[in-house]
């Protein structure tokens, strides 16, 4: 996936670092840090004194909004604004010791759905700024179909959502240049923006429309910012970068980390060792494990294959009963595969199934352009007979639709293979529907 | 235009990919394709200049270039580009594409371009009229006219899926994989596809659904199609919108996958990068029920798509709108093939008679043909038939070159060598490996220099002093005897010639100018026969068509040289001849005739 979410401190360190570029006419102090327990954040009081000079606000940096709602964002000890370091510190590891309930959406401040529920693990610190309701304003920019869409209000706050017809929205295609990207930008700003702030507002977002462009954002908000005078703060920030840029953006970006979601299980290790090895391939391996319980696993060659076989397990077998999703592609190598091959075969085979059913290994692909069917099928084959004991005990059937170059060799070498091995299997070439050998499964 | 490619397209491949470039020529053989469907490589960072591929079990060679620039100027009509460059590179390959303006159609292969590179590219193609298939495609096909790369698999799977001969639909899809499948079940239940293509599966690609749906409307090969969507974006709503406006009258059957992404958030990435649902709108569920409100052709499920089709190419056959095919003959590609450890391009001998470019010796070997030695030169040397004024001067040179008497050192070489008691071939060797910079090699030299003058518009001043930094006396120039007054008869013909039966002679005209300032200087520096030879031997290339950057090579791979080897060879051969007559004994050099001057050798 292309657009990938990142930390607010992250952000904001990001149009810190190109301020001076975009944005010359303002200041901003860049007093933000991000820690993992309260001891690391006095560590770093002692190389930044404002964090002992001011008083102080803290939250979860954690990929999700709606931290005032869900009551974590530390800006009161015993009134608004008297946050000491100490209080930080200590709320943070208060925060952090336990797992924490958040809602994702509200009803105006009724939780609305299912709380989430993990580990707070990134806090964001930075000083009390007050300043007046007026002075908020609410800025953001994405893609929506073709263009670009920059959106603008006069009202910054938590409560944007609720008052889009207070929002302005400007288009800008893709081939727009600066002058006509800055003309739209002046000849929209938002009327309740108060006249002698105008030209500040305009000047502030044209320089961040800008860095969204040219940083290659694929989103970028700021809810609010303040902006008095010619100073800047950036209250609450939300960005995704387009990863793809990522080659030409090293040092633009910097180091940066693309985090799991808040209450996203976190990644296993098999999974993580196919990203891996997927990360290190030109070929292409992917795999999500949806419910390690579930009877029928596949492994199917190919983006737009492997979903079709999903949806038909989804469409005949049941949702309840896919395990897992992914796809090899791109001509991975022998090797490759095998690895694939084991992981899977390794998950399926460490419970049996609860209702003492057999279990069911699709096999499947649409006809290969260029992918060696039989140099895979080498891979798939060797990954059988390491797990061939195990597989036996679980009880697996397996199921074989495949075409391409080499197909004949491949049908034929693995047909033998499970054979020798003992195993269950059925094998079809393209002559066969592709999506058919679920209906089999199913059936059989 | 309503047909994406013809019999006739050609194309531009970007990045040596053999095997993908073997497919298509292997495909080329198959359908009876008259040109290779690549015309040329662009491979930027490859020496060679060509690359040899097999067409059926023959071999072709595909030059190669160093960028598109080159290769569209070599091959203007090739109108398609193939652009097989890494996602670092993509772009920057497709833009320089679209600056040169020769290509009509850019397929590009990379997945995951910069999204914001990747809109940019799509929106100035689209802007200059261009079609854009990809990134992150497979490409497309017109069967039995043009194939993109690995689109359609093996040679094999192409003609199980009656791929190699045009059917009746036109198929559309995202992913490459499907669009195989597809195909192949489109020759189960009907006919074949007469045009497909998969767009592509990242999040922003270049022709989308409408575009190719709407082209095809209006090809009247295509007499109904297929979309094949995904979950994700919002494309298959301006085909909703094409078909409930008229705009699409042909049949569509369509059918969105990903209909499983409803159980799942947002957290699991089903497919293409492309493939994620923003909305209900997006849907796969959604789409395919909006489809079929719109009239398409929905069915229940991928599993029930071949019934679809059979169903809808059933109807239009029994209305008559699609007929029978009549199935073409193939060439078959051979299964074992061998390449050719040697190339030959200047002559052939496997037929009745053997030929020179072409040519049986018969029609160029006796008199009553008129053609002469010049002409198998022009033919051997330069697989050109040269017009008779040229033909006529080559024979001039090789008759005046063909000997200059016993005391040059070549001539002495072969002569001394003969009355070793060597025979004719080892004498004439000795005498021609003579022949080199110092001996002959004034033809070569002032052919380069002379052209370098007055290709950077050196006066005849600034020449003599480039010369002079150089620290070489200008070759051509000089003679022993000969001076202005009394002229070298050899040159004086030379250049009569010229001027009565050349063009032009631009270069002549410059040495003239040159030897007039040098003779200035000192009677006898003149220009001298192998400067007259070189000189106008540049000329008449120039007059002949000839791009000043080939005659440069002719001039570095030593082809003026090749003039000189040729005609002395006559003379060698003469005084060996006149040698074995002559019976002379055994050369021994008289020693008085050398000095002796042998020190003690040094102890180190």
């Amino acid at each position: 996936m292309a657009q990938k979410a990142i930390r607010e401190y992250d952000a904001k360190s990001i149009l810190a670092k190109h301020w001076d570029k975009y944005f010359s006419n303002f200041t901003y102090a860049y007093e933000t840090v991000m820690v993992q327990n309260g001891s690391e954040l006095k560590e770093i009081a002692n190389e930044k004194s404002w964090l002992k000079e001011k008083t102080l606000v803290a939250k979860p940096d954690m990929l999700f909004g709606k931290r005032g709602k869900n009551c974590l964002v530390l800006f009161r000890d015993s009134r608004p604004g008297d946050v000491s370091l100490e209080k930080a510190s200590s709320w943070i590891d208060e925060k952090s010791s336990d797992k924490q309930s958040v809602y994702f959406s509200f009803h105006g401040d009724t939780p609305d759905g299912e709380a989430k529920i993990d580990y707070l693990t990134h806090f964001i610190v930075e000083p009390f700024a007050p300043h007046s309701q007026e002075d908020e304003y609410y800025i953001s920019a994405t893609c929506v179909g073709d263009d670009d869409v920059l959106y603008m209000s006069a009202e910054g706050g938590m409560e944007v959502e609720e008052n889009w017809d207070k929002v302005t929205e400007v288009a800008f295609a893709i081939t727009d240049t600066e002058e006509e990207i800055e003309a739209k930008i002046r000849a929209n700003i938002p009327a309740d923006v108060a006249d002698k702030n105008k030209e500040g507002f305009a000047t502030f977002a044209i320089g961040f429309f800008k860095a969204y462009r040219e940083l290659n954002f694929a989103y970028l908000e700021i809810n609010p910012f303040v902006m008095e005078e010619n100073k800047i703060e950036l209250l609450d920030m939300v960005a995704k970068l387009d990863d793809t840029a990522g080659f030409m953006m090293t040092k633009e970006w910097g180091d940066i980390e693309y985090p799991t979601s808040f209450g996203m299980e976190e990644k296993s290790p098999e999974v993580l060792a196919i990203e891996a090895a997927d990360s290190k391939s030109g070929a292409s391996l992917k795999l999500t494990v949806l419910k390690p319980e579930a009877r029928i696993w596949t492994m199917v060659a190919g983006g737009g294959a492997s979903v079709v076989y999903a949806d038909t397990i989804a469409d005949l077998a049941g949702i309840e009963d896919l395990a897992n999703y992914g796809e090899y592609s791109g001509g991975p190598t022998t090797g490759e595969t095998q690895f694939y091959a084991e992981t899977l075969l390794d998950l399926m085979t460490r419970e049996k199934d609860v209702n003492g059913r057999e279990k069911v290994l699709i096999i499947g692909g649409a006809i290969a352009n260029f992918t060696d069917v039989a140099k895979t099928f080498t891979g798939i084959i060797l990954a059988f007979e390491k797990y061939a004991d195990k597989m036996k005990e679980v009880g697996v059937k397996i199921y074989v639709r495949r075409g391409g170059p080499n197909y004949e060799k491949g049908l034929k070498d693995i047909k033998i293979a499970a054979d020798k091995l003992g195993l269950w299997i059925d094998v079809y070439g393209p002559e066969t529907h592709v999506t058919d050998i679920v209906r089999m499964a199913v059936e059989g | 235009m309503a047909q994406l490619f013809t019999k006739d397209t050609q194309a531009i491949f970007w990045n040596n990919n053999a095997s993908a470039i073997q497919r298509m020529l292997d495909y080329d053989y198959t359908i009876g394709r008259k040109t290779p469907s690549v015309a040329g490589i662009v491979a930027p960072t490859g020496d060679s200049k060509f690359q040899k591929f097999f067409w059926g079990s023959d071999e072709i060679m595909v030059p190669l270039f160093k960028n598109t620039t080159m290769a569209s100027k070599a091959f203007p009509n090739a109108d398609v580009l193939l652009n097989f460059a890494s996602f670092r590179t993509a772009y920057d390959v497709t833009m320089e594409a679209l600056e040169l303006g020769a290509f009509k159609t850019i397929m590009i292969t990379a997945e995951g371009i910069p999204e914001r590179l990747a809109r940019g590219m799509n929106a100035k193609a689209r802007a200059l009229g261009v079609t854009v298939i990809g990134p992150a495609t497979v490409g497309a096909i017109a069967p039995g006219a043009f194939k993109i790369a690995n689109v359609g698999g093996t040679i094999e799977n192409i003609i199980n899926s009656k791929l190699h001969r045009a059917g009746s639909c036109g198929l559309v899809t995202r992913s490459g994989g499907l669009f195989n499948e597809l195909s192949n079940i489109i020759s189960i239940n009907a006919d074949g596809i007469a045009e497909g293509v998969a767009i592509g599966g990242d999040r922003f690609v270049g022709s989308v659904f409408i575009d190719n749906l709407l082209r095809m409307q209006d090809n009247p090969e295509v007499k109904y199609m297929l979309l094949l969507g995904e979950v994700g974006g919002t494309e298959e709503y301006k085909v909703i919108d094409a078909v409930k406006s008229g705009k699409i009258t042909k049949p569509i059957i369509a059918w969105c996958i990903g209909t499983i992404a409803k159980y799942y958030d947002s957290g699991v990435q089903f497919g293409h990068a492309g493939a994620s649902a923003n909305g209900d709108q997006e849907t796969a569920d959604a789409k395919n029920r909006a489809m079929s409100e719109a009239g398409m052709f929905v069915p229940s499920s991928f599993n029930d798509l071949p019934t679809t089709i059979a169903r809808v190419y059933n109807e239009l056959k029994e209305s008559g709108v699609i007929q029978d095919i009549v199935e073409p003959v193939i060439n078959s590609v051979p299964k074992v093939r061998k390449s050719k450890q040697f190339i030959c391009t200047i002559s052939d001998d496997r037929g009745d008679e053997a030929t020179y470019a072409g040519f049986p010796i018969s029609s160029v070997a006796t008199p009553d043909t008129g053609k002469g030695i010049g002409d198998v030169i022009s033919l051997l040397w330069f697989k050109k038939q040269y017009p008779k004024w040229a033909t006529d001067f080559i024979e001039t040179v090789i008759k005046t070159v063909a000997d200059h008497g016993p005391a040059v050192s070549g001539a002495h070489n072969a002569k001394v060598t003969a009355r070793a008691g060597k025979s004719v071939v080892e004498s004439l060797v000795t005498g021609l490996l003579t022949i080199g910079p110092r001996f002959g090699g004034a033809i070569d030299g002032a052919a380069e220099h002379f052209k370098y003058a007055n290709d950077n518009n050196l006066n005849p001043a600034e020449f003599l002093n480039h010369m002079k930094k150089l620290g070489i006396p200008i070759p051509g120039i000089g003679h022993r005897i000969k001076s202005l007054r009394n002229p070298d008869l050899r040159v004086v013909g030379l250049k009569k010639y010229a001027s009565e039966y050349f063009p032009s002679t631009p270069l002549l005209d410059y040495a003239l100018e040159v030897e007039q300032l040098t003779t200035s200087k000192k009677d006898n520096l003149i220009l001298n026969v192998d400067g007259t030879i070189g000189i106008l031997m540049v000329d008449m290339w120039r007059a002949l068509g000839y791009s000043e950057e080939e005659i440069n090579k002719f001039i570095s791979s030593g082809t003026l040289n090749a003039f000189f080897i040729a005609g002395r060879t006559i003379g060698f051969i003469g005084h060996v001849l006149d040698e074995k007559r002559l019976e002379m004994p055994m050369y021994r050099h008289p020693m008085d005739d050398i000095l002796y001057q042998v020190d003690v050798a040094e102890e180190i």
